[in-house]
Formats: C-alpha cells, structure tokens, sequence
C-alpha cells in the first residue's frame, strides 16, 4: 500500500471554470453578483424593482437560476433588459458551466453588470463559485433570524446580506437586529441592507451599493496587479 | 443536499489520479471539509457509497477529515478553536482575530495499491475507461440522493 498526496479543490472542475468567468469578467468590466436564498425569501422581487428603477440605458442583465419552469425571466423580461433562464432540471444550484453556456452567445463588452439569481437554496449554491465579484445573501423577516446560525456557509461568504420583506416586521415575531447580530457572528464585516420591496423602504440604498460596488470592482481592477 | 454532485466531483478526481498512475488501485481517498463548507460529511459518505456500488471503485474509503473553524489572535498570537461563533480570543479576550480554517473542500491523499495484489479484472476497469464515461453520465446529478447509476 502506498499512500500519495492528492492536491487541489474537490470542485476543481467548477473551480477552473469560475476562474475563467472570473477573467472575462474582468477584462469586460463586467461586475458579476450573485444572489443567494432559501426560495421566497423575494430575490425575483429585489430584481424586478431593481430592473424598474434603473435607467432604460443601463448595461445590465440578469440570469435566473430555477428548477424548472421559465416564470422568473418572463417576470424580469418585461423590464426590456436581456435576461436568460437557466433551469437546472433537478440541480439545487447553479455552477460555472451553466453560467458559461448561458452567457456564450451574450457580447460582454456590452454590459456593466450581471445579475445572477441562484436557485432558491440556503446550502448548496455557497459552495459553487461563478465567477462572480461578490455574493449577496438575502434573508428574509418571514424566516428565523437564527438562519445564519444554522446555514453559516452562505452568510460568511456573501459580503452583504439584504434583509427583505421589513413591511412585514410589525406582524411577525422577528427580532431584526438579533438576525444582523447572528450573520455578523458569523461574517463580522457583513453589510445589511433591510429592503421593503413592496413599500419601498430601503431600495434607494440597495440601488446605491450596487453603484458602490460597481466603482470598487472598477477601481480594483485599475490596480497594478 | 449537494453531496451527490461533490461525491462524484471526488470520484473524477480519484479517477484521473489512477490515469495518471497506470497498474494501480485506489483503495482509499482523504479529503479535507471544513464546518463552513456546506458539506454534510454523513451524506456526503452515503452518495459516495452510493455512486461506487457496483463500480469498478466498489469499495473504495472515503476518509472526511472534518476541520472545526480555526482562528489567530492577532493581539496575543494563539490559535485557537472557534466554538458556537465565538471569535473572540478565549485566552486574552481579544478581538482582532483573523480564521485560518473552516471552509475546506479539498483532496488530502489517495492510497493506492500496485495491480498485481488486487483482483486483475477489477483493477483493470478501474483504472482508465468505464470511470470517466460513468462520471459523465453523472455529472448533472441533482443534490438529492435520487437517481440510480445509469449501468
């Protein structure tokens, strides 16, 4: 019996893939984010505000991540930016290739950002990286505000977490600064953002980071390397 | 439940370490998961058994080193074992800590042993054709432990 050293990721693979996106991506200039969840926690209706409040020349587009049916880009499409539905088929995340294939025929030197929607899933999705800048977890008031006690994976790798459904707040048991505590436990240097999609609450500031971003990922890739 | 997906992910791996090692047979494989992982090394061993049955790798070991979240405090140099998200430093009470471990995904080691003490036939499968095609065929599993092996 002889015993050698094996090296490298498990998801090599994906890992190899992403890596290349992550390349394009930057050559392009394009700021790629990823928005993670458990299903209802409103990323479909983060996006179509987004999508309604951005200006109609805006370089964006948008990949949607379902199981199966083509309901989410038909939601989004109606905002006049290019979007795709990727549906899995049974797969609880999205991985690089999907991205890849989905994206093949898209000019990147076109866009300025790319919205990618997971699949609704607090677990899987955190260990596939796409390539993107930055992950974006999304919790929203009608869950426990222990989630990022019992799924620590997704909260400390997202960079910002948009708490979602506020209007809510008044009628549910939902201590909203013990959930930040908890992703902050996890994630000390966790961005918030609480989001009221139907009232409107907090999507100014939520546009605003996007922005933000957008200038860091820039001003990242200015840098001598 | 993703750990079909990450089982057969190790499956490949094992499989093009024996392409590159002719006349051998993979009797164990080590990998690394960290608690931030994702990773649910019960089920993660259940697919693995899973997609082996019945395959030239039937019987291959799976061994999980699991890796607790692991941080350094900057303040009085220690490291230390982060229990229940507490980062602060449990020696000098410090917070400027930084994580050093916890969210591995990745291969340690392979044992392998030469052909001529495994049974040639078996060994021989192993090592090169039906493992590739049969990671193919599996590479969209879903997550959940559903589908059956297509032979």
């Amino acid at each position: 019996m002889n015993r050698v050293p094996l090296e490298g990721k498990v998801l090599n693979e994906n890992t190899r893939v992403a890596a290349e996106l992550r390349d394009r991506f930057r050559e392009h200039r394009v700021l790629a984010v990823n928005l993670i969840s458990s299903p209802g926690s409103g990323k479909t209706t983060l996006l179509e505000k987004t999508l309604e409040t951005l200006p109609a020349d805006s370089r964006v587009a948008v990949l949607t991540g379902d199981l199966q049916t083509e309901n989410d880009a038909n939601r989004l499409k109606r905002y006049g930016f290019p979007v795709r539905q990727i549906t899995t088929g049974g797969t609880c995340h999205l991985d690089a290739r999907m991205i890849e294939k989905h994206i093949a025929d898209w000019d990147l030197g076109q866009l300025d950002l790319l919205i990618i929607e997971n699949v609704g899933n607090l677990v899987c999705p955190s260990s596939y990286d796409l390539g993107e800048a930055a992950k974006i977890v999304l919790l929203s008031v009608t869950e426990g505000e222990d989630k990022p006690l019992k799924y620590p994976s997704i909260f400390f790798k997202s960079e910002l977490m948009v708490l979602t459904k506020t209007d809510l707040l008044p009628y549910v048991p939902f201590d909203a600064d013990a959930a930040i505590a908890n992703a902050r436990r996890v994630h000390p240097a966790m961005q918030v953002i609480k989001v009221s999609c139907l009232a409107g609450d907090g999507l100014r500031e939520w546009m605003n980071w996007l922005q933000q971003r957008k200038h860091a990922f820039h001003a990242e890739l200015s840098q001598p390397a | 439940m993703h750990e079909m997906g990450i089982a057969n992910s190790i499956l490949e791996g094992v499989a093009a370490e024996l392409r590159r090692r002719p006349g051998s047979r993979a009797t164990k494989v080590g990998v690394r998961i960290g608690e931030l992982a994702g990773v649910d090394p019960d089920a993660l061993s259940f697919a693995f058994e899973a997609l082996t049955l019945d395959t030239p790798l039937a019987g291959l070991v799976l061994d999980v080193e699991y890796r607790t979240v692991r941080s350094h405090c900057r303040e009085c140099n220690r490291e230390f074992e982060v229990r229940n998200f507490e980062l602060s430093c449990p020696a000098c009470g410090g917070s400027n800590t930084e994580r050093i471990s916890g969210d591995e995904l990745e291969f340690a080691y392979l044992e392998l042993e030469d052909m001529e003490s495994a049974k040639p036939e078996s060994a021989d499968r192993a090592s090169a054709e039906s493992q590739p095609e049969d990671s193919e065929v599996r590479k969209n599993e879903p997550c959940a432990a559903g589908r059956k092996s297509p032979e």
